[in-house]
């Protein structure tokens, strides 16, 4: 028990908005600041494109943890995605919630084009807070496990 | 309920005979007493028309269909059924002006399961005398506490104010709201794992009959994800834990602010699962979060997932009391 312990792996699924927290993670990259390779990340056009489906088809397929970076509310390259994303995310987490899905699995942050520190540094605590949550187990399909 | 079926029938006959409807839905009795359905009436089958005590189904969904129809069509909606009506005037799923409504008087309606959980069985008819549910059995008579045996739904009905109507057939039964959040709250204050116990245990009972989804008047998508072979979801029976969470959150949340709680989806669940206990969740988190807000109320006020303040709390506030 104690050996797998150690070695859990989260997998992490990054919704990340174009055109800012993924510009974000690149910019991290180009300044040599790292995250964790769990990280996965999936490009979105904004926000607000993050259908609740995906968060939960990310956990049916493997996710232990689910985070969605956008732009800061007021700098959404569509004006108002971000808004709207906001109100939607916050119900969502509640309603998981009230299922009894753990709270930390889920999160949102703000991340801009110019955070490449953030990123990297939001992504290294998530990671690390999911690494002590443990795995998935109760959005898990078994038949996707390996 | 007699006097009030016997005033509807004659209203519905007095439109068709002057030609304001061509056509009438209402409530029809099945095979026995306490299987009342929906169905439409022209004068030639009229006199199968009733309205009793088991009368809990929600006309309005049928309207998007037969309001598409040649002419106008009349509908008795009760209390409930109206906000219904409203939310789907917002959504543009009915044609109004091929609609004639009657609000009808509702001093709730009973639950046939519950009754039978009394040892009250062959019903043959029943009536409201006061808080008293009389029942005709062909046992005999059978006296219960109405509040006993009435659906979920009316009780924690909205408080039986129409809030749409042409006409009004009885008398408007205006009450206090009951307390829709009471059980919520209960489960908020459990722990996660409690929830999830109480959860798990509740939904894998769900067989997909789909019927939750099928009754409600929000879902009322052309094209449902649920039946879209494409989408990799099952549309038939969930085959472990997260299938069976899926379809929940997913219907749940495409009703989200739409939902006007208007209890049918728990009322057709062959397994009695609470729907509306995630119904619930929604409305009062929205009303928390983002103000009071009642769909189908009326036709204009926005719903809260469809607007936004630039001081809304932020996702991991949920569970805070005032946001930040
Ligand atoms: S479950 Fe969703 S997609 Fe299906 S009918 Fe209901 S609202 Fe529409
Ligand atoms: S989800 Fe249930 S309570 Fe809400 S509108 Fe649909 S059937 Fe009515
Ligand atoms: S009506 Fe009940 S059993 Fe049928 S799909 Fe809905 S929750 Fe499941
Ligand atoms: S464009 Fe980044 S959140 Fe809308």
């Amino acid at each position: 028990m104690q050996v797998e312990n150690k070695t859990f792996k989260p997998t992490i699924v990054a919704f990340c908005c174009n055109w800012c927290s993924y510009a974000g993670a690149d910019l991290a990259g180009s300044a040599r600041l790292s995250y964790p390779a769990e990280v996965k990340i999936i490009r979105i056009p904004c926000s607000c494109r993050l259908n609740p489906m995906f968060i939960l088809k990310a956990f049916q397929r493997g996710a232990d943890g689910v985070i969605l970076c956008g732009c800061h509310p007021g700098d959404c390259h569509y004006t108002t995605g971000n808004y709207y994303a906001r109100r939607r995310m916050t119900t969502l987490f509640s309603m998981l919630n009230y299922l009894g899905i753990e709270k930390e699995r889920t999160r949102v942050e703000w991340v801009s084009a110019a955070e490449g520190a953030k990123f990297s540094a939001v992504m290294n605590d998530f990671v690390a807070t999911i690494t002590a949550l443990g795995e998935n187990k109760k959005l898990e399909d078994l038949r996707c496990k390996k | 309920m007699q006097e009030i079926m016997k005033q509807a029938k004659l209203k519905a006959e007095e439109l068709l005979t002057k030609g304001v409807v061509n056509r009438v839905i209402g409530w029809t009795e099945g095979d026995f007493s306490y299987d009342c359905s929906p169905a439409t009436f022209t004068l030639d089958n009229l006199d199968k028309f009733v309205y009793t005590e088991f009368c809990g189904a929600n006309l309005s969904k049928y309207l998007i269909e037969e309001s598409k129809k040649e002419g106008k069509i009349l509908v008795f909606l009760k209390p409930c059924d109206t906000y219904s009506f409203n939310q789907l005037i917002q959504e543009h799923r009915i044609k109004r002006e091929n609609i004639y409504v009657v609000g009808i008087e509702c001093r709730g309606k009973v639950d046939i399961d519950k009754l039978r959980a009394f040892g009250i069985d062959g019903v043959l008819g029943c009536k409201t005398e006061g808080d008293k549910l009389i029942c005709d059995t062909i046992y005999g008579e059978k006296t219960v506490d109405k509040v006993d045996v009435m659906l979920e739904k009316c009780l924690s009905c909205k408080g039986k104010k129409h809030v749409v109507y042409d006409e009004l057939i009885g008398e408007e039964v205006v009450e206090e709201p009951k307390d829709r959040f009471g059980m919520v709250a209960q489960l908020e204050a459990m722990t996660e794992d409690e929830r999830y116990k109480f959860w798990q245990n509740e939904l894998s009972k769900c067989i997909r009959c789909n019927a939750c989804r099928n009754v409600c008047p929000a879902c009322s998508c052309v094209h449902c994800v649920f039946d879209n072979p494409d989408s990799n979801i099952a549309s038939k029976a969930n085959t472990d834990r997260f299938e069976e969470k899926l379809y929940h959150i997913i219907r749940a949340w495409h009703v989200a602010g739409r939902c006007t709680d208007c209890g049918e989806c728990s009322r057709v669940c062959p397994q009695g699962i609470p729907l509306h206990l995630i119904n619930r969740k929604f409305i009062k988190d929205m009303n928390e979060f983002y103000g009071e807000y009642q769909a189908g109320e009326d036709t204009e006020t926005k719903a809260p997932l469809n607007s936004y303040t630039f001081g809304d709390r932020e996702p991991h506030e949920f569970d805070t009391k005032e946001g930040k």
